[in-house]
């Protein structure tokens, strides 16, 4: 099975072309690290705006009616916009480009010890799709009836008929921006399990592979499999909307539940999609700081596969109010309860990873411990969800929001800060600031706490979700609620205001940090032994591998360390 | 030059294949034909079941022989087969589970056999699958607590 | 220009890469079709009284077009055969035929949904023909597509180079073939 590395063109860097313009090599390029790059800045960059939009539609909750600063008068129309954007671009534009596309870019070949993906151009073309996805989107905002409002769940008839959602053009670019998205992640992900299932570095078999790329790997396949309904679905939303089609009218022989149907079979798997990448990050990150094995590292493999599977299962769990069969319910409700189990356990092999480990709060453990302890407390809050009994109360209102925040959030904000801080080093040849990193994490992670915890009482308060404005709802209005929902608006702004430390700190760390070595954190893992940042085409002579990645403290070793690369 | 490398793998050699000789593709393609004839005149015989028989045996049929001949999916690695095997078991799933509610439900009205006369739309706790309750004609908001 | 990695020639799992990718697009397609033909069966079980607008659908023409697909299907493992003897002139002509038999395909359908938009059958008229279209128009345009890369591949093995695109894009093309036996029996014949 030992693969010659040195295939007739063995040498990668040369690929003819002298210093090419700095547009070919920045905006036209092949290599995987620039074109991770540019996904993670433009996830980076649609973060900030849903941030934005977040800070407005929770200023006009908490003081309704007002002017909001930076934005002004929020209408009906404009909060209905605010909020679905914002649910979207989280999910679509943050969560997938950046946790998905930028690290699964960076890292999977340089893990794998290859010098690129195995389809470079179809790579950037994935980018340019996405790109215009994201401009599609942003221009849905301008026309004229603005952005679509219609929820990130866009379900007919509300969805379907512009004479109900007012915003015709903004309802057609919002399906037409997340089909085009799809497709970039559907070219995407084949690449990413193309690259990783064949063009290993010799030696590298299949667990020897890092949890991150494994899990990067997982999501795409839960993505390719998932997606395929939903865009089905979405061109016949499409059709509805503009061509007069009936596919989800009753009147007209459709069915708006079929939308609800295909949107969730691919909803559910769709947040495994996000989850697996980000607790690739974690892994990652906690071996390196407890100098110690992953616990159980087959057993992770195993229960992703399996949480994978059992992700196809569950969807209907969104839908226990939508006038399903209530025998259905009962199905899902059993499988939903079942799935926290290998999720839960995957976080108890992360805490038993950590037992008894040598453990260094850097600025990036930080922020892995904080993904295990908040995403417990959203995965805990689930299962109250996912008994159908229960969820008649809490369906559509603030626990909803209050869970999926505490799920999500780790997911996209905190494994993305870890996995940022962590390979920064790497990525672009500096250091970090660790003084400035801890303080963004607890400015962050505590504001977070304060901002979510409030919506749990909300919602146990019967608080609706996408309401405008809770003084016409007297119950929902009194003094104490209104006290809490300000609590999350003041959280809000304060954690966003420390955003700011994390990018002066990103910027300036890049422009001006400490020049990284190649192995700052003394890790096993392949990308490590590249320079900092890596060349083009990784290395120039390609590695070899010897042994898997969580080879830490080996008993009878000076070094608490053993490379991947490292001939015995 | 092309991308044959020295190595194993090139362009004309596929190390997934070996060199298994080619079958006969024309006379596959002419069972094929034959094939089309048969599905095209069950319907004209009149009765339904043979129509069905011929249209989706003959179907699957000349999907398998396609694939097997002309894609050569029968001397391909086993882990094709599986990823390929998922996928149609999924769809199967999506089916499955699909279509109690939207095959049966016709698009139309809300009424299922169960579970509809229950009361989601009263405030009072009750079990599901349990006895009938006096209907409260209060006026439905499902999404209301 | 070439951009050949390293990582594309190497071969962990014994298939070649590109190949290896081609199934995948493969799987991701079964499932986007999947997702329109059984949001279609559901339908169509579920409303018996599309049978009766599913009768005007013209079954000479599927099946001429099937015929068609069928052929051109043959053209393209010729073509891999060729390919795999070396001779990427012979092969890029069978795959040219290939070519020919999506265009006659696609010219058989436009006169077909000329005629029937004609009769007022329109993507609008009813459950039926919204599913018609979609699905035949979705199948019609990943012909279109690959009858791009067709010519693309065939432009680069009549220079006898990149010799075992030819495999992969007849890969591809058989399955398009395969869509369409499925959609032949549950557009056309089941009346």
């Amino acid at each position: 099975m030992a693969e010659i590395a040195h295939a007739p063109d063995h040498h990668p860097a040369h690929h003819g072309h002298a210093e090419s313009n700095w547009f070919i090599k920045y905006m036209w390029s092949t290599d995987h690290k620039v074109i991770a790059l540019q996904y993670m800045f433009t996830g980076m960059l649609m973060a900030m705006i849903a941030g934005f939009m977040a800070y407005v539609f929770r200023m006009q909750l908490a003081y309704p009616g007002m002017n909001v600063p930076f934005f002004g008068h929020v209408s009906p129309e404009q909060y209905n916009a605010l909020i679905t954007n914002h649910g979207s671009i989280m999910v679509f534009w943050v969560a997938m480009p950046v946790l998905l596309a930028g690290f699964g870019n960076f890292l999977i070949p340089l893990m794998c010890g290859c010098d690129d993906m195995v389809f470079p151009r179809i790579n950037r073309l994935s980018y340019q799709l996405f790109f215009i996805s994201a401009v599609v989107l942003v221009v849905s905002w301008f026309v004229p009836g603005g952005g679509f409002g219609g929820a990130w769940t866009a379900y007919p008839p509300l969805s379907a008929v512009g004479k109900y959602n007012l915003t015709p053009m903004g309802s057609s670019l919002w399906v037409l921006a997340v089909a085009l998205e799809f497709v970039a992640f559907l070219l995407g992900g084949i690449n990413f399990i193309v690259t990783a299932m064949n063009a290993r570095a010799p030696g590298m078999r299949a667990f020897d592979v890092p949890l991150a790329v494994w899990m990067i790997v997982t999501a795409s396949l839960l993505f390719m499999a998932s997606v395929g309904p939903l865009i089905a679905g979405a061109v016949m939303l499409l059709f509805d909307q503009n061509l007069g089609t009936g596919f989800y009218n009753p009147t007209r022989g459709g069915d708006p539940v079929l939308w609800q149907h295909l949107f969730w079979f691919f909803g559910h798997p769709e947040v495994y999609v996000v989850l697996l990448p980000a607790m690739g990050i974690v892994a990652e990150i906690i071996t390196v700081f407890a100098r110690k094995k992953m616990f159980g590292y087959k057993t992770v493999i195993y229960t992703v596969v399996a949480t994978g599977v059992l992700s196809f299962f569950v969807w209907a769990h969104h839908q226990f109010v939508a006038g399903i069969d209530p025998r259905m319910a009962n199905v899902f409700t059993v499988t939903t309860v079942i799935i926290s189990i290998p999720i839960a356990e995957m976080c108890f092999l992360y805490i038993a990873t950590l037992y008894g480990g040598s453990i260094r709060f850097t600025t990036p453990m930080l922020w892995a411990l904080a993904f295990i302890a908040e995403f417990l407390i959203g995965g805990v809050t689930g299962i109250y969800l996912g008994a159908s009994g229960a969820d008649i109360f809490f369906h559509d209102t603030y626990f909803v929001v209050a869970h999926f925040h505490y799920t999500f959030y780790p997911i996209a904000i905190i494994g993305t800060i870890a996995g940022i801080t962590f390979w920064f080093p790497k990525i672009f040849g500096r250091m970090m600031n660790e003084t400035l990193g801890k303080i963004h994490f607890w400015g962050t992670i505590i504001p977070f706490n304060f901002i979510f915890i409030p919506m749990f009482f909300l919602g146990l308060s019967g608080e609706h979700r996408r309401i405008y404005d809770y003084t016409h709802f007297p119950d929902l209005a009194t003094p104490s609620m209104q006290a809490l929902r300000i609590t999350s608006t003041v959280a809000l702004v304060i954690m966003l205001l420390f955003q700011f430390i994390f990018i002066f700190n990103f910027l300036y760390s890049w422009l001006r940090g400490r020049k990284a070595e190649k192995n700052p954190w003394r890790s096993n893992t392949l990308e490590w032994t590249a320079d900092s940042p890596p060349p083009h085409g990784n290395w120039r002579e390609m590695p070899t591998v010897y042994r898997g990645p969580y080879e830490y403290a080996t008993p009878g070793r000076d070094s608490d360390y053993w490379p991947q690369d490292e001939r015995a | 030059m092309t991308a044959t490398a020295p190595a194993a793998h090139g362009a004309a050699h596929d190390p997934g294949h070996g060199h298994a000789p080619h079958r006969n593709y024309v006379k596959i393609w002419g069972i094929l034909v034959v094939l089309l004839v048969v599905s095209v005149i069950g319907p004209m015989l009149g009765i339904r079941w043979i129509m069905l028989v011929t249209a989706f045996g003959v179907a699957l049929v000349k999907a398998y022989m396609v694939a097997k001949n002309f894609m050569h999916l029968d001397i391909e690695k086993p882990i094709v087969h599986w990823i390929l095997l998922v996928a149609l078991a999924l769809m199967v799933l999506l089916y499955g589970a699909l279509a109690p509610d939207v095959q049966k439900g016709a698009g139309q009205g809300w009424k299922k056999d169960a579970g509809f006369h229950h009361s989601f739309v009263t405030s009072k706790p009750h079990e599901a699958g349990g006895h009938e309750k006096p209907e409260k004609p209060e006026p439905s908001e499902h999404d209301r607590p | 220009m070439s951009v050949k990695t390293i990582a594309t020639q190497r071969a962990s799992m014994n298939i070649p890469t590109g190949r290896l990718a081609v199934w995948w697009v493969l799987v991701s397609e079964i499932v986007i079709f999947g997702g329109v033909l059984v949001s279609y069966l559901m339908h169509r079980l579920g409303h018996p009284e599309w049978g009766e607008q599913a009768a005007y659908t013209n079954l000479w023409a599927g099946a001429f077009n099937t015929l068609v697909l069928l052929t051109s299907s043959l053209a393209a493992v010729l073509a891999h055969q060729a390919a795999e003897k070396g001779d990427g002139p012979k092969a890029a002509r069978l795959l040219y035929l290939t070519i020919l038999g999506g265009l006659i395909f696609l010219i058989v359908k436009s006169f077909e949904w000329t005629h029937e938009i004609q009769e007022g059958f329109t993507l609008q008229a009813g459950g039926f023909w919204s599913y018609y279209y979609t699905a035949a128009g979705l199948h019609a345009f990943h012909v279109i597509a690959g009858m791009g890369v067709i010519a693309w591949v065939a432009s680069s093995a009549k220079k006898n180079q990149e010799l075992h695109r030819v495999e992969n894009v007849g890969i591809y093309w058989h399955f398009v073939d395969i869509v369409w036996i499925f959609l032949f029996p549950l557009l056309y014949i089941a009346k």
